[in-house]
Formats: structure tokens, sequence, C-alpha cells
């Protein structure tokens, strides 16, 4: 529940933090904020383009392979992974934080190197997604899935998949990034001389945030 | 500012930052969940035949949209930690996102009105858009269980 400020207490007379963060968590979720905006463009711009077509490609039909299997028949089979992935890396981040919290450093680097390794499980799912797709004629310029109504499709539907699939996965790689760096500052115990591990904090928002997106890309490209 | 310091400092705000494991399992659980249901509508719609598919596919993307709003409330409120700081900084976040509301409506009625707009005045666009195409067997089908 948020916090209750007690009534006679000024919060913004000075000499303390009004909203109880510290200044860089504050940024970080102001920046988020503004990424928000960045993909929320992107997505609605997909949103208008696909409204103003009269038909669009089944993405049942485009994305129903899974890896060494092959054609499953099953729809969004792999794309399912991929999100459980995401949600579980999720997870081992926000035990990450509150291992911080209790200055356990061993839990810290434990559950920071699974969030990780489900980083980079993404991505190289994403990867083998997209060089499938590839394989089958899909590309920036190139789409070889027809409409659901079996109509010729343009190329958007593609130029869209590509360009924000990709801009989410350069999001989860720079995450991986910062968590690298993270986990080798906490591994030469970096936190445990300033006497907090704010900055795991800081850099968990950003990965929270990069799986918050993938709900919303799921749901457009997968789901609708 | 030595003030300054002292409330940027860890402990100043340890009160409010009590973590819960079993509130961030139950969070997963529910996005768990919410993601298998939604894929049991997506395939059961695929794997069924309907009188209206156009209606039950509108009706199914409005579920759909509920449900992705419910898993980024769970993953703001609880992964992110929103829910449980301070008043002020939760509507600093709250408040500005409202603007998504004008965005989406404005831009999808917009895409909505072009697309009956040019069917109306564009006949050619439309003759073009009902031309069915040849439907092509999809590569990897041509070769089964071949890896990319």
């Amino acid at each position: 529940m948020a916090q209750a400020v007690p009534v006679n207490q000024n919060m913004w007379s000075g000499g303390k933090s009004p909203f109880k963060v510290e200044y860089g968590k504050l940024m970080m979720w102001y920046f988020l904020m503004s990424d928000a905006f960045t993909f929320g463009a992107f997505l609605i711009s997909y949103g208008t383009i696909r409204f103003s077509s009269n038909s669009w490609p089944d993405p049942n039909h485009v994305f129903r392979t899974f890896p060494i299997i092959g054609e499953m028949h099953i729809p969004l089979a792999f794309v399912s992974l991929m999100t459980f992935i995401l949600i579980m890396s999720s997870v081992t981040m926000v035990l990450a934080v509150g291992a911080g919290h209790e200055m356990d450093r061993k839990s810290v680097l434990k559950w920071l190197g699974w969030t990780i390794v489900g980083g980079l499980a993404f991505l190289s799912c994403q990867a083998w997604e997209w060089t499938h797709l590839y394989h089958e004629g899909a590309w920036w310029g190139h789409n070889p899935f027809p409409n659901i109504d079996g109509s010729q499709s343009s190329t958007n539907f593609t130029n869209f998949f590509f360009t924000i699939t990709g801009f989410h996965g350069f999001h989860v790689f720079s995450g991986v990034v910062i968590n690298i760096i993270m986990f080798i500052m906490t591994w030469r115990g970096v936190f445990d001389q300033r006497g907090h591990y704010l900055m795991i904090e800081k850099a968990g928002l950003y990965w929270h945030f990069v799986d918050l997106v993938w709900v919303f890309v799921f749901t457009c490209f997968y789901l609708f | 500012m030595e003030n300054v310091h002292a409330v940027a400092a860890p402990h100043a705000h340890d009160e409010q930052h009590t973590f819960d494991r079993k509130l961030i399992w139950r969070t997963f659980r529910v996005l768990l969940y919410i993601t298998l249901f939604e894929l049991a509508l997506a395939i059961g719609y695929y794997e069924m035949t309907f009188s209206n598919p156009t209606l039950v596919k509108h009706l199914l993307n409005g579920v759909f949209a509920i449900l992705t709003l419910a898993k980024a409330f769970f993953i703001i409120a609880e992964f992110m930690h929103l829910r449980h700081e301070i008043r002020n900084l939760i509507m600093t976040i709250a408040v500005p996102a409202l603007l998504f509301i004008w965005f989406l409506t404005a831009f999808l009625w917009d895409g909505n009105s072009y697309k009956n707009l040019r069917n109306t005045y564009d006949r050619h666009h439309l003759e073009q858009s009902q031309i069915k195409v040849e439907k092509k067997e999809a590569p990897e089908s041509e070769e089964p269980g071949k890896l990319h």
C-alpha cells in the first residue's frame, strides 16, 4: 500500500526526500516513462496501420514452428516459451533485489546470474525465430505471408514485426549487459564497500520494464 | 547538504521495503496463469469454427487487451514495487501514463477512418484488396523436419 504521509509533516519543506526514493532510482522511473512512450509510439503506429488495412496476416499461421521438432501444428508454442523465460528472469531479478536489501552478496550473485542466463536464453530464442522467419522469406521489405482472407499482403506486417521485436531485443541485450556489469561490481564487492545495493534496484527496474514491454509486444503481434 | 546525503542513505527508507518472497511467487503464478489462459483462448479460437468469426475475434481481442493490462499492472505494482512506494511517486508515474488513453484512441480511430474513406473513394484499392492470391505452401512443409 502507498505510504501514508503524517498529516502535520510537510514533505516539501526540504531536508528530506518527498518521494522517499534515491535520486537515481527516481530518474530511472522517469527514463522508463519516456521509453514507455517510445515503445507506445511504435506499437500504436503498428495499430494505426493495421486498423487502416483491409486485411492482415494471421499470426497463428506465421508463428507456428518450434525448433528441433519442426512444424508442430501448435501455434504460438515457441513464443509461449519465450514469454515464460522472460517472466521467470523477472522473478529472479526481484529475488536479486531482495537479497541486495539484506546485503546478502552471495544470493545477489546467484539470482543475478540466473537473470543473465534467462536474458541470454530469450535472446537466443529470438535469434532462432528471426533466422527461421528469414529463411521463410520474411525480412524488412519482404513478406511471404498472405493475408488471413487470402488476399495479397503488404510488407507492413514484417516491417513492423522486425522493427519492434528488434527494438525490444536491443533493450533485452542492453539489459543483459547492465546485469553483467552489476554482477561484476557485486562480485568485486563494490556495493558492500558502498554500504548499499541500490544499483541492483535500478538495474532491476530496467529489467522489469523490458519484461513489461514484452507483454504488450506479445499481445499485439501474436494474439491480436 | 549533509541532510540530502542523509536522505539518500540506503537505510533511510528500509522500513517500507520488506521483501515478501511469497508475494513475488504469487505474482509470478498470476502472470503465468493469465498467459496460459490467453494461449488457451488463442489456440481455441484457431481450432474451432464460428458462424461469425469476425465478431468472436473482436470480442477475443477485447479480452486479450484487458488481460494484458492486468499483467502490466502486476508487473509494475509488484515486480517494479510501485504499489509499495509513496503516493506522490505513484501519481507522477500514473498521471502522465493516462496520456496513452488519448494516444491509443486518437490514432486507432484515425487508422480506421482512413480505411473507410479509402474503401469508399478509392474503388481500385478496394478491388485490389479483394483479389485472392494463390495460397503458397510454407517452405518448411516442403522440407519436413528441416532445421534452419
